[in-house]
């Protein structure tokens, strides 16, 4: 964004390529789906021909079934997201007090799951979490248990999943912040008898909370609307928002609803973001 | 209540460096400061000025020995338990915070009613002289008034003692020479002991009712402003602590205190002498202070002779450096009080110095 405003003033042939870009990608890919959400379904996926206008999609939204799952998703989407922020805040400022020469090769280890295709580690996890997986075979093995858990195939498997899948996009911007943080202001506040948690939650949370922010939405967003770990990791049993979607446009063929969904779930997202941004801001005032 | 408001008995701090070894930053200090004092850790930049404040706040702990405050041994006791407050070399303000929220941050942490701190802030950023400032946050202050913040916020705790380190340091010299009187006028006020980490020994000898100067880790001396300018005990004193002359010789007598000196193998010079145990033929630093030396156009009885070798004005004196034997020089300033006799020096004059024997020092090489 920022690049793009600031490169504003040298004239507009220079935003062209950008601008191309958005519309070609973003926009008139919206506006598609905008359309199709809005006309009858055909037979075998796509949509009717001669176009038949129709409201009907976004009726059915409202469907207890269809409302209980997009509750259910943002209420995983939540947990996922506090899981994240309070497993990413302390190792971010672990890493931030590493050394600085042997700073960039631990973040490199944050980042390497990167280099493993998401599917790829999603079914490893669900080979680790099988009843015949490391995890139980340890649990039987050291008699903690008398028969394999069942750890997949539930909230608890997709939720964990989603965690490893996220954690990284929460490390990285709380990293950031917690960097640029000045720690002699915690000696500051516990010279003038804050003691630890008092000079945490005064001093350093609303100064870090840029990158918390940022953390929050980098993984709520995507979370929200996942849907290859809830299949993968939820085995069929665990629907979410992306869940759904996907089996409009698969099995099911009903693209418009799959489209009425797809935007719902975007305007949902939009709006708890400029909302939670708002709030946010508001509590970064002076006191 | 104890004698001293803090004590430092044989305290150390070793830092692990990157190699596994250990350095001691700070090494087996003791020293006792009086209440009320004004009190000034002196010394070169890495010598552990630093790390003594900070053991004395609480964030680090001594490898070794015992810090007392108030005559009560601290032990492990947090920072937030002692009664000692800190001005950061940084300032360390709360940059989220607006200077009533700074100042006030200490008194809501001991959990004063709300009507007290109101005054409490207003009276200390008027101490400071920063009132009608409660409203600005510290980005839209100046480097001096971010200073005062740094100072209230401090002072309102009522501390027993507060530590300051290096706090003028990135103030501009004027703003400095102002800031050093008002610090002075401000603990005179509050009566508060002052423990001052400064590497500007200027600003030490001004402010200051004792110094103890740091080398190294260790304390080499310990006194008042004038004790450590007159009497250095150690070469390295000599020469941080303001401009000396330092010659090489050899010890030929002592008697009533005053010694004989021998410079260059021809130079016979005389100076009070500084320890007792001194041995005849000991190789010795003899110093003097380039005011204490006289100019003169005759040969005195005991002056010593020299040459003008280069000479520079400075306003209110004219330094001189004179040889005065094949491998010596003395630097002598002169002040130009508009005495025609010792104004009218010039480069190459042949001269006679003198100086009060009492007054150069005989220092251990
Ligand atoms: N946290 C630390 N870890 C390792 N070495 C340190 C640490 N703090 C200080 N030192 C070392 O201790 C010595 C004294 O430092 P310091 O007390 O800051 O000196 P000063 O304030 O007099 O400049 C320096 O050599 C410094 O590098
Ligand atoms: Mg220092």
């Amino acid at each position: 964004m920022s690049v793009r405003t600031e490169r504003r003033s040298r004239g507009p042939l220079i935003v062209l390529p950008a601008a191309l870009w958005l519309i070609l990608f973003f926009t008139l890919p919206l506006l598609i789906v905008v359309a199709i959400s809005l006309v009858e379904r055909g037979r075998a996926g796509g949509v009717k021909l001669p176009l038949v206008f129709t409201l009907e999609y976004y009726q059915r939204l409202v469907d207890p079934l269809y409302l209980g799952i997009f509750w259910s998703s943002i209420r995983i989407g939540l947990i996922v997201t506090g899981a994240c922020v309070l497993v990413g805040y302390p190792m971010a400022l672990f890493i931030s007090r590493v050394a600085p020469g042997r700073r960039n090769a631990v973040l490199l280890l944050v980042m390497i799951p990167f280099w493993t295709n998401f599917l790829v580690r999603t079914y490893a996890m669900k080979l680790l979490l099988s009843a015949e997986g490391v995890v139980n075979n340890l649990l039987v093995g050291a008699r903690l248990v008398d028969a394999p858990l069942n750890l997949l195939f539930n909230n608890f498997a997709v939720i964990l999943g989603l965690v490893y899948g996220y954690l990284p996009f929460a490390v990285l911007p709380m990293y950031t912040s917690i960097e640029k943080f000045d720690l002699t202001l915690v000696e500051a506040a516990a010279d003038l008898g804050a003691n630890l948690r008092r000079a945490f939650l005064r001093i350093m949370l609303p100064l870090t909370a840029p990158g918390i922010v940022a953390s929050v939405i980098l993984v709520f967003v995507p979370v929200v609307g996942a849907f290859i770990t809830p299949d993968i990791m939820g085995g069929g049993k665990v629907e979410m928002i992306g869940t759904l979607i996907n089996r409009q446009f698969g099995v099911a063929r009903n693209w418009p609803f799959g489209s009425a969904m797809s935007l719902a779930l975007m305007a949902m997202v939009v709006v708890g973001v400029v909302y939670y941004l708002r709030t946010s801001q508001e509590g970064e005032r002076p006191l | 209540m104890s004698d001293y408001a803090v004590e430092l008995i044989g305290v150390s701090k070793s830092f692990p460096t990157s190699k596994g070894e250990q350095i001691a930053a700070v090494d087996r200090i003791s020293l006792s400061i009086k209440h009320g004092e004004f009190f000034s850790l002196l010394g070169p930049s890495g010598c552990g000025k630093t790390t003594t404040l900070r053991m004395i706040a609480g964030f680090e702990l001594p490898t070794e020995g015992e810090i007392r405050i108030l005559g009560e041994s601290m032990g492990e006791t947090p920072p937030y338990q002692r009664r000692v407050n800190i001005v950061f070399q940084n300032y360390a303000l709360f940059p989220h915070m607006t200077v009533y929220g700074n100042v006030a941050f200490g008194l809501e942490m001991d959990k004063i009613p709300s009507p007290e701190i109101r005054e409490r802030v207003t009276e200390a950023l008027r101490l400071v002289r920063l009132p009608g400032m409660e409203d600005r946050r510290p980005k839209q202050l100046s480097g001096g008034q971010q200073q005062r913040v740094a100072l209230a916020r401090a002072l309102v705790k009522r501390p027993a003692v507060l530590l300051l380190d290096e706090p003028l340091g990135a103030l501009d010299l004027k703003l400095r020479k102002e800031m050093q009187l008002e610090l002075k006028h401000i603990q005179a006020e509050v009566g508060i002991t002052f423990i001052y980490v400064t590497h500007d020994q200027e600003e030490a000898l001004t402010m200051s009712d004792r110094i103890a100067v740091m080398s190294e880790g260790q304390v080499l001396q310990l006194g008042t402003a004038a004790e450590i300018y007159e009497s250095p005990l150690s070469r390295f004193v000599a020469d941080f602590i303001g401009e000396t002359n330092f010659l090489d010789g050899e010890l030929e007598t002592v008697r009533d205190g005053l010694a004989t000196v021998l410079v260059d193998g021809t130079l016979r010079l005389s100076a009070g002498s500084a320890a007792s145990d001194l041995r005849r033929g000991q190789p010795i630093i003899l110093t003097v202070r380039p005011e204490k030396i006289s100019l003169h156009s005759r040969q005195l009885d005991g002056a010593v002779a020299g040459q003008i070798e280069e000479l520079v004005y400075i306003g209110t004196d004219t330094r001189y450096q004179v040889r005065v034997s094949e491998g010596s020089r003395l630097v002598v300033r002169v002040q130009n009080s508009g005495s025609a006799d010792q104004a009218g020096f010039r480069q190459g004059d042949r001269v006679y110095l003198t100086w009060d024997p009492a007054v150069a020092r005989i220092l251990v090489r």
